[in-house]
């Protein structure tokens, strides 16, 4: 059987991290994948932090902030939001399928939400991992075709 | 480096889902770590004792803590290790709980998960900085938002004790919701009898200044030093001239329906919205009145003895600044015409609580005779509906009003007073009556008053020979029932404001989909927003009778007097740091900072660089992710503690 995705988390403190916390005290049950690193804002995410988490592993990234216009400064979640669509755009190039890339808005009172993100997200990374099986592989990191890049690209979860 | 890890069992709430002794042990092989600790409940005094021992037994000089979450417990876990001598800022938390033992069955991948969290924790607290937090002034004015029962309350606490208040209300009189109602229970004391003396105190208060008809702008700023601003919405009236005679609201030619009544009488263009307003000064209505539509009329001019009518009156907005704010914006009921089987809203007689409340009030637009909208005929039989748009899922409500049950029975008890006569049946899901002298009052309804309870839901309303037909099941006696009544009233349900989540957007305070506010914790900080500094009361929050939201209300002024006792306030050290050797001045991070935070500062050779003003900044980091050369950097959240933080997980192989 296929060791559970190890997915790295950003969650802004005020909604997604809360968001999150919420499904716990609700106790909402979802896949031991996601690691949580806690930032002030999505804004805070350099392109780099991701971009360095999925070198260095790490089987997806799963970013998480306030829906637009709730941000709790203002607006950082929609810089965060054109950093990452470029982000998105850009990872085909360095061999990363995109769809190991997830940006969502999650507010403080959507647990079921984040639980619900959290099931989907897993399925989907694990569904990449499974079609690596067979591949040489290094570090759970392994060359892809490029028309894997090409037809995964075209993938938008925003 | 020595950093000590401390696993809490959380009695069992982590220790049932994650092997903590297993993850102690894994994090004693973790480099620079000294000592791994499992403790039952690391919050409680054994626990905070224990940290403390190890702190200055082992010389720690890092803390790492796999516990609850860090929005509960940070801030006592810094306490305690401020009280061994250890900059606060030397903690991390690992969240074993809300997000790791609480959600996940399998125990073993719940301790995998664990103890990457803790290699995460270690890796990120080896790279983190004391930190010295600097102090700001605490402006010592509060702003109340709402003129309900909860914002009057708030005020008239905080200004008690000797401080300065601004009230804004929206509306043209203060008193919200209370002062629509006719008699509250379980005591039947009339609403106007306990509510109007406090509006009026509010108004002559020496330390309160009432801004009627006026709404919140813009608000910017942060805790003790919040700058806002306030539209003050132009009355048409001069509120210095102005006597309250009412003479201009007799003769107004122009008819609409009256607000406060809901619609259940006409007002005219000019009007006060009812007679023990506060204050007691009509408002023009610029959407009907035909002067300032068309120049036409003015006779409320014409024949004002004083002279107050000033078309000529503009917005007027003030700007203002606080220290604290307590948001009291109230509820409403929600849109009920969604109900088909009750009609859409097509019977007249078919009504709301808030209308049955006006109906049975002396100053409601029938004097406090019972009659029913459509014929003005006393009716006979009163049929009351429970849980209209509450407890109900498949409308989106799945909540329960809380106030319903409790006014359905005063309904029965005042219905048999005016008219003892009349036959009244209360259609109810089940009956809510929790709190003091509720369930007592609720037995009255039924033995004294004689009120007929049938369980069960109505599944149609219609129209029958000039009677209203009512047709649902009785579930205790398992059959149907069909009930020919004269009214019907529906308990509405409670939800929050459009307006609410308008100011929430302009506060940055939390909301949920039903445009309650969220507050900090549901059980130890309830009455704080998710922001510093902003306090939460009343309805605004969740569904609640008048005596919570009273309770609520002082609660969030004794939370604003404890925040404005204080003359400086310690500011959070998580802002932003410029190293100005790295800095090349291009002034991205002025461009993108939120607050304002950002200075240009000029060094001795003439260059230029970015400064940021620590009172200013709010800690987002985005002026950090956008420093092409990587000189501002976000304490706390910089990027050698976050991506040591991410190697923690990346370097380790699964157990």
């Amino acid at each position: 059987m296929q060791p559970e995705p190890r997915i790295i988390g950003f969650l802004c403190h005020w909604c997604s991290y809360a968001g999150a916390d919420m499904a716990g005290t609700s106790r909402m049950k979802q896949p031991a994948s996601v690691r949580i690193v806690r930032l002030p804002c999505t804004g805070r995410i350099n392109p780099l932090l991701p971009l360095k988490a999925l070198m260095d592993g790490a089987d997806g990234v799963l970013i998480s902030g306030c829906h637009p216009g709730d941000c709790h400064y203002r607006e950082g979640n929609l810089y965060a939001r054109r950093k990452l669509e470029l982000l998105h755009r850009f990872l085909p190039f360095v061999g990363i399928e995109p769809k190991r890339l997830r940006y969502v808005w999650v507010s403080a009172s959507e647990g079921a939400r984040w639980q619900t993100i959290v099931e989907e997200f897993t399925q989907q990374v694990r569904e990449l991992n499974q079609t690596l099986e067979g591949y040489p592989s290094e570090g759970g990191k392994a060359s892809f075709s490029n028309e894997d890049n090409v037809s995964s690209s075209e993938d938008k979860s925003f | 480096m020595k950093i000590g890890v401390f696993i809490c069992h959380c009695g069992n709430n982590i220790s049932a889902a994650v092997g903590v002794e297993l993850v102690a042990r894994h994090a004693l092989r973790l480099p620079g770590v000294v000592c791994a600790h499992t403790i039952h409940h690391a919050c409680s005094e054994p626990g905070q004792l224990l940290i403390q021992k190890c702190i200055r037994e082992k010389g720690l000089n890092r803390v790492v803590i796999g516990a609850c979450s860090p929005r509960v417990h940070e801030a006592t876990f810094q306490r305690v290790l401020v009280q061994a001598g250890l900059n606060p800022y030397l903690l991390e938390l690992a969240n074993l709980r809300e997000q790791c033992s609480w959600v996940h069955e399998d125990r073993e991948a719940a301790t995998r998960k664990a103890i990457d969290l803790i290699d995460m924790a270690v890796g990120k607290v080896a790279r983190l900085q004391p930190l010295l937090s600097s102090k700001v002034d605490v402006n010592k004015r509060t702003l109340v938002i709402g003129g309900g029962i909860a914002g009057i309350q708030a005020a008239l606490d905080v200004a008690d004790s000797g401080h300065e208040v601004v009230l804004v209300e929206r509306t043209p009189t203060i008193g919200g919701n209370m002062a629509r109602m006719d008699k509250v229970f379980p005591t039947l004391d009339c609403s106007a009898c306990i509510l109007t003396p406090k509006m009026v105190e509010l108004a002559t208060h020496p330390n309160i200044t009432l801004h009627t008809y006026s709404e919140v702008e813009q608000v910017s700023g942060f805790v003790g030093n919040f700058k806002v601003q306030i539209r003050k919405k132009a009355r048409l009236v001069d509120m210095e001239k102005c006597t309250g005679c009412g003479a201009c609201t007799l003769k107004c030619p122009i008819k609409a329906p009256a607000e406060f009544n809901l619609g259940l009488d006409k007002r005219g263009a000019v009007y006060i919205p009812f007679p023990q307003a506060v204050p007691h000064i009509p408002v023009i209505d610029k959407s009907i009145c035909t002067y300032v539509l068309k120049k036409k009329c003015g006779l409320c001019q014409k024949i004002c003895p004083t002279d107050a009518i000033a078309f000529e009156q503009q917005d007027e907005v003030l700007e203002e600044e606080f220290g604290a704010i307590i948001v009291a914006t109230g509820y409403e009921l929600m849109d009920w015409t969604v109900y088909g089987e009750y009609g859409h809203g097509k019977y007249k007689d078919v009504i709301t609580s808030l209308q049955y409340e006006r109906i049975l009030s002396a100053s409601g637009p029938t004097g406090g005779h019972i009659r029913r909208p459509s014929d003005g005929k006393e009716p006979e039989v009163i049929a009351i509906i429970a849980c209209v748009g509450s407890r109900d899922a498949a409308h989106g409500r799945p909540y329960c009003s809380s106030v319903c049950c409790m006014y359905s029975a005063k309904y029965a008890m005042l219905t048999r007073e005016h008219l003892p006569n009349s036959r009244v049946y209360i259609f109810y899901m089940d009956i809510r009556a929790y709190s003091k002298m509720y369930e007592e009052f609720v037995q009255r309804a039924q033995e004294k008053y004689g009120a007929n309870y049938v369980r069960g839901r109505v599944s149609k309303v219609f129209e029958r020979n000039g009677r209203l037909v009512l047709q649902g099941a009785d579930t205790l006696l398992g059959q149907p029932v069909e009930l020919e009544a004269d009214l019907v009233v529906l308990a509405v349900g409670i939800t929050g404001t459009a307006s609410t989540i308008a100011l929430a957007k302009k506060l940055n305070i939390s909301h949920d989909e039903y445009g309650f506010l969220t507050e900090s914790h549901p059980k130890l900080r309830p009455v704080e927003s998710s922001t510093p500094g902003i306090f939460i009361a009343g309805a605004c929050q969740s569904p609640k009778d008048i005596p919570l939201t009273v309770a609520q209300a002082s609660s969030a002024a004794s939370k604003v007097l404890g925040l404005i006792s204080h003359d400086k306030l310690e500011t959070s050290p998580l802002v932003a740091e410029v190293n100005i050797r790295r800095c090349v001045g291009c002034f991205r991070c002025l461009d993108v900072c939120p607050f304002s935070a950002i200075e240009e500062q000029v060094l001795r050779d003439g260059s230029k660089v970015a400064r940021v003003n620590p009172a200013l900044c709010q800690g987002c980091g985005l002026c950090s992710a956008i420093c092409p050369p990587a000189a501002i950097a976000l304490s706390g959240f910089t990027d050698d503690q976050l991506i040591s933080q991410m190697e923690g997980l990346c370097s380790q192989n699964p157990v």
